[in-house]
C-alpha cells in the first residue's frame, strides 16, 4: 500500500475506533451517560488517539530509517569490486541505482550489476512496504481494541486526552527553540570546518576577496582569497544609504501622521505606506535594476558623472524605500505612546507644535525610536534579493556609492546558487558568512528589543 | 538703576512670527515626507503597469498551411501515433516559403523562419491531431509571433534606429509589414502566459508552473505552520507557567522574527536537504522552510488575539464546570480564532513573496513541467520573477512585470481579505 493510501486508512480507523469508543462507553454504563466520569465524545477521542498515534509514530521511524536501511544492505550485496571502491565513487554508484529504481536518467552505463542491485533494492522496498502496511494497521487495531477494553464508568478519559493535548501544546511551542538551535549548528558546523582551512583573522581583516577557486593548482588565482572587509564595507555602505533615505522620511512621516494629521489623511495615508512593507523584495530588485539603476546612470552621465550600472546608490535608495514603512510604523507606536498630558503641558507653557515635538516627544520617545532604527539596520544588512538583483558581484573596497560593491548577502547566494560540493572552501564561506550575518543581526535585535521594551516599561 | 520695562510677552511677541515661521515648516517637512513616500510607491506601481500591461497580449501571424496527406499520413491510417510524428515544422516551413516566394538563400531564409514561434508546429501538431478530418485539404492556422516581432508589434522596438543597431531587420520589417497589409498580423490575448510553465522562448513561457508551485508550498507552510503556531500561542498564553524556560521561549520566537530570511535558507540547506536528504527544489522543503519562518509572525498574532479575549470569558466557563482545556477550546479560541485567521493570512503573504531562502534550497532551476505534487520540482511566483529577470530577452522585461502584477494582485487580494476578516469580526469587550 502507497504510504498516502496507509495514512488514509489510518485516519478512516482512527474515526471508526472514535465512533466504536463513545459507543463503548455508553454501554457500560447502559445508556445513562451522566454516570460516567467523562463526557462520551472523550471516551472515543481515547480511543482513537490509542489507534492513531502509535501506528503513526511507527509509521514516521519506518519512513525515516527504511532508505538508508536498504541503502545499506543492497551496497552489502554488490560485487566486491565495487564495495571496494572509494567512499565518493561508491556514493556516486548508490545514486545512480536510485536513479535506475525512480526511473531518472542515470549518468553511467547500466551494466548488469547496477540492474541487478536496482532490482534487489525495488524488491526490498516491496518487501519493506509491505511488512509496514501490516505493522501499522495491527498496531492500529491492537491499540484500539486494547483501549477499548478499559473503557469503565470511573474511567477518567477526559485527563487522558488532555494529557496528550497538553503534550502537543508544550511540543509546538518548543520548535522555537530547536530552529534557533538548528540554525546556530548547521551554520557553525560548516563554518568551523571553513575556518579549518582559512584561518579566522584572514577571513575577518583580510582585504582582498575572490572565492574562486582555480582546478589546477599552477593557474591563475589558484589559492582564492577569502578576506571578508570589501563585503563588510559594501553591506553597510547599501545599509548606510537607505537608512539616509529611510528614516528622515519615515521618522517625519510617522510625526505628520501623530501629531498633524486629521482622522481622514491618517487613514488614507497609513495603509497606502503600509502597501509598500507589503510588496515582496524581488519587486523592489526588479525595480531597482530595471528603472532606478538606469535612471540614476544616465542622470550621472548628463553631469558628467561616471556611474556604474549596479551602483550602490541605486541599491541603497530602493532598499531605503522598502524600510521607510518598517521605520515609520515602529515610531508611530513610540510617539503614540508618549502620554497626552506631557504634549498638555508642554502646550499649556505656550510652545508651538513643532517646539513640542522637537523638545519634548522626540526626546521622550528617542530610545524607542533608536530601537526602531537599530532594527530597521539589521533588517537592511539581512535583505537579500534587492542587493542580488541590483547590486554587483565584485568585491571593491570603495566608500564611492556610484561605484558596484557587493554585500554578504549577495555572496551567500551566488556561493550556493547551483551546483555545490560540500568540501570546497568556496561553498563553506558561505556558511561562514551566513554565521556572521547571524550574529551581527542577532545582536542588533536583542539591544533594540531591550531597548524599547526598557522604553515602554517607563510609562506604561 | 535704568530699569527698561519690557514685559516677557513682548520678547515673546518679538519672535513669534519667526516661531511660526518654524512651525509651519516643520509641518510641511512632514507632509513632504509623506508625499515622498506615496510618490516612490506609484512610482514603482507605474513602472510595473507601464512595462506589464502589454504582456498580456501576444502577436499572432496567420499561416496558410497545406495538410499534406502524403506528408502527415502516407499511408491513410490515421493513427494517432503516425500522425503525431509527423513533420510539422517542416510545413510550418514551407508555409512561410510559399508566402514569401522572393525569400531565397539559406540565411535569409532562417531569418524568414524566425518570423514564427518555435512553438508553432506544436499548436500545428495539436490542431491536425483534433481535427485528423482537415487533413489533405488546406487551413488557415494563428500561430504565436516570435518575440522579436511581438516587441516590433508592441513599439518596443524603434523602426527608425539604424539597421545594425535593431534587433530586427530591415528585410524583416519589410516581411512583417506585408502580414499587416494582408491583415495576416494581430494582437491577440495571451493564454499561454497564464496556462504554461516556463520556456527559454518568451512568447511560451507562462506562470502556470510556478502558480502551482507557490500554491504547493504555501498548502504545506500554512498545513505546519497554523496548526503548530497556534498551539504555541495557546500554551504560551494559557497554560505556561511564568519561569525561565518560558522566558528562553518568549526569547527565541521574539529573535526568529527577526533574523534574516536568507539564513533561514541556511538552515533548510544544512539540515532538511544534506542531513536528512530530502529532495532539493521539492515545494514540501521550501514549506518547511517558510514554516519555520512564518511561525513567529503567527505566534505573536495568535497570542495579540488570546489577550484580547477577556478574562470574564475564562472565569464563566470555569465557574460551571468546565476543565481549563474545555475552557480554551470551547470558549477562548473560538473568540480569538479571527484574529489568529488575520495573523495567518499576513504570515502566508509574507511566505507567498518570500523568494531568498528558496533560492538556497535549490527552487530557482529552470523547470519546464507543470509540477503535480508536493514532491515535484518546481519554482514559486517571486523566484519566477527572479529568473525572467536575469533574462537578456527585450521581451522577458514585460513579461517579468505582468507576473509581478500578478504576485501583487494575490497578495493584496489577500492583504485585503486580512482587513476584511478583523473587520467584521473585531470585537470591543
Amino acid at each position: 500500500m502507497s504510504t498516502t493510501a496507509l495514512m488514509f486508512t489510518l485516519a478512516l480507523l482512527a474515526v471508526f475506533s472514535y465512533w466504536l469508543g463513545r459507543k463503548r462507553s455508553f454501554a457500560v454504563v447502559n445508556g445513562e451517560a451522566w454516570k460516567l466520569h467523562s463526557l462520551p465524545s472523550y471516551y472515543g477521542f481515547y480511543t482513537a488517539i490509542w489507534c492513531g498515534i502509535p501506528a503513526l509514530f511507527v509509521l514516521a521511524i519506518w519512513m525515516f530509517f527504511e532508505s538508508s536501511i536498504i541503502t545499506h544492505v543492497v551496497v552489502a550485496g554488490l560485487p566486491e569490486e565495487i564495495r571496494s571502491l572509494t567512499p565518493d565513487r561508491l556514493n556516486l554508484v548508490v545514486n545512480d541505482i536510485k536513479n535506475l529504481v525512480s526511473g531518472n536518467i542515470v549518468s553511467a552505463e547500466v551494466d548488469p550489476a547496477m540492474r541487478a542491485a536496482a532490482d534487489h533494492y525495488i524488491h526490498l522496498l516491496n518487501i519493506s512496504r509491505a511488512a509496514l502496511t501490516v505493522v501499522v494497521l495491527v498496531l492500529a487495531i491492537v491499540g484500539a481494541s486494547l483501549s477499548l477494553r478499559t473503557i469503565r464508568r470511573e474511567k477518567r478519559a477526559r485527563n487522558a486526552v488532555e494529557t496528550i493535548v497538553k503534550i502537543f501544546l508544550i511540543a509546538s511551542s518548543t520548535i522555537a527553540i530547536f530552529t534557533t538551535i538548528g540554525i546556530v549548528l548547521s551554520v557553525l558546523f560548516e563554518a568551523i570546518r571553513f575556518f579549518e582551512t582559512v584561518p579566522l583573522t584572514s577571513f575577518l581583516f583580510g582585504l582582498e576577496w575572490s572565492p574562486q577557486m582555480a582546478i589546477r593548482e599552477d593557474q591563475v588565482g589558484s589559492s582564492g582569497a577569502f578576506g571578508a572587509i570589501p563585503l563588510f564595507a559594501g553591506t553597510l555602505l547599501i545599509s548606510f544609504i537607505a537608512m539616509l533615505v529611510a528614516v528622515p522620511i519615515g521618522l517625519m512621516s510617522a510625526i505628520y501622521l501623530a501629531e498633524y494629521a486629521g482622522k481622514k489623511v491618517r487613514a488614507v495615508a497609513k495603509p497606502l505606506l503600509e502597501i509598500l512593507a507589503g510588496i515582496p523584495t524581488v519587486v523592489y530588485g526588479f525595480f531597482a535594476a530595471l528603472t532606478v539603476a538606469p535612471f540614476i546612470r544616465d542622470s550621472g552621465g548628463l553631469i558628467g558623472l561616471d556611474v556604474s550600472s549596479e551602483s550602490a546608490l541605486a541599491a541603497g535608495l530602493v532598499m531605503g524605500i522598502m524600510i521607510i514603512p518598517f521605520v515609520s510604523s515602529l515610531s508611530d507606536d513610540v510617539i503614540n505612546a508618549v502620554p497626552q498630558a506631557m504634549r498638555d503641558g508642554s502646550e499649556g507653557l505656550g510652545a508651538t507644535r513643532s517646539e513640542t515635538i522637537k523638545k519634548v516627544i522626540i526626546p521622550a520617545a528617542l530610545p524607542g525610536i533608536v530601537g526602531g532604527i537599530l532594527l530597521a539596520v539589521s533588517r537592511a544588512i539581512g535583505e537579500t534579493m534587492i542587493v542580488v538583483m541590483a547590486a554587483g558581484l565584485s568585491a571593491n573596497l570603495t566608500a564611492n556609492p556610484l561605484e558596484a560593491v557587493t554585500t554578504v548577502t549577495v555572496q551567500i547566494v551566488t556561493l550556493l546558487v547551483g551546483d555545490q560540493e560540500f568540501d570546497s572552501p568556496k561553498t563553506l564561506a558561505a556558511f561562514a558568512l551566513g554565521l556572521l550575518l547571524f550574529i551581527v543581526t542577532l545582536v542588533l535585535n536583542v539591544i533594540a528589543l531591550h531597548v524599547v521594551r526598557k522604553y515602554r516599561e517607563q510609562y506604561e | 538703576m535704568a530699569y527698561t520695562h519690557k514685559h516677557t510677552t513682548d520678547i515673546v511677541r518679538a519672535g513669534l512670527k519667526k516661531r511660526y515661521k518654524r512651525e509651519a515648516r516643520f509641518r510641511r517637512m512632514g507632509l513632504a515626507a509623506i508625499i515622498m513616500g506615496l510618490l516612490f510607491l506609484s512610482m514603482l506601481f507605474i513602472s510595473i503597469i507601464g512595462n506589464g500591461y502589454t504582456a498580456f497580449w501576444q502577436t499572432f501571424v496567420q499561416l496558410e498551411i497545406h495538410l499534406d496527406a502524403s506528408v502527415i499520413d502516407p499511408d491513410g491510417t490515421r493513427d494517432p501515433e503516425i500522425i503525431s510524428a509527423a513533420d510539422y515544422g517542416g510545413m510550418v516551413k514551407k508555409s512561410l516559403r510559399e508566402m514569401y516566394p522572393e525569400v531565397t538563400g539559406r540565411r535569409d531564409k532562417r531569418t524568414l523562419y524566425g518570423i514564427v514561434s518555435s512553438g508553432a508546429s506544436f499548436d500545428l501538431q495539436d490542431y491536425v491531431m483534433a481535427h485528423p478530418d482537415q487533413i489533405g485539404s488546406t487551413i488557415q492556422l494563428w500561430v504565436p509571433a516570435d518575440d522579436d516581432v511581438d516587441m516590433l508589434m508592441k513599439g518596443h522596438f524603434d523602426r527608425d534606429k539604424v539597421e545594425t543597431e535593431r534587433r530586427i531587420k530591415d528585410n524583416q520589417i519589410a516581411w512583417i509589414d506585408k502580414l499587416i497589409a494582408q491583415d495576416r498580423i494581430e494582437s491577440r490575448f495571451n493564454t499561454t502566459f497564464f496556462t504554461a510553465g516556463d520556456s527559454r522562448e518568451p512568447e511560451l513561457a507562462g506562470i502556470w508552473g510556478a502558480a502551482m508551485g507557490s500554491f504547493f508550498t504555501l498548502v504545506v507552510t500554512l498545513l505546519l505552520a497554523f496548526p503548530v503556531g497556534v498551539a504555541t500561542a495557546v500554551y504560551l498564553e494559557e497554560f505556561a507557567p511564568q519561569n525561565r524556560w518560558t522566558d528562553l521561549i518568549e526569547v527565541n520566537i521574539n529573535n526568529l522574527a527577526a533574523v534574516p530570511s536568507i539564513v533561514f535558507g541556511l538552515l533548510g540547506l544544512a539540515v532538511f536537504i544534506n542531513f536528512f536528504g530530502m529532495p532539493r527544489s521539492a515545494p514540501l522543503v521550501g514549506g518547511l522552510v517558510l514554516t519555520l519562518m512564518t511561525l513567529p509572525t503567527i505566534i505573536i498574532a495568535s497570542r495579540a488575539a488570546l489577550k484580547s479575549v477577556p478574562p470574564s470569558i475564562r472565569e464563566a466557563a470555569l465557574g460551571i464546570g468546565a476543565s481549563k482545556m474545555q475552557m480554551v477550546f470551547h470558549h477562548v479560541l473560538p473568540l480569538a480564532m479571527p484574529g489568529m485567521l488575520t495573523g495567518t493570512i499576513i504570515g502566508m503573504a509574507q511566505a507567498l513573496g518570500e523568494s531568498a531562502p528558496l533560492l538556497m534550497i535549490g527552487m530557482v532551476a529552470f523547470i519546464v513541467d507543470i509540477p503535480g505534487s508536493a514532491m515535484d520540482p518546481s519554482t514559486v511566483l517571486p523566484v519566477q520573477i527572479y529568473l525572467w529577470a536575469d533574462s537578456p530577452e527585450r521581451a522577458f522585461v514585460e513579461r517579468t512585470s505582468a507576473a509581478i502584477m500578478v504576485l501583487l494582485m494575490f497578495l493584496i487580494s489577500m492583504n485585503a481579505l486580512a482587513v476584511l476578516l478583523r473587520k467584521k469580526f473585531e470585537r470591543r469587550w
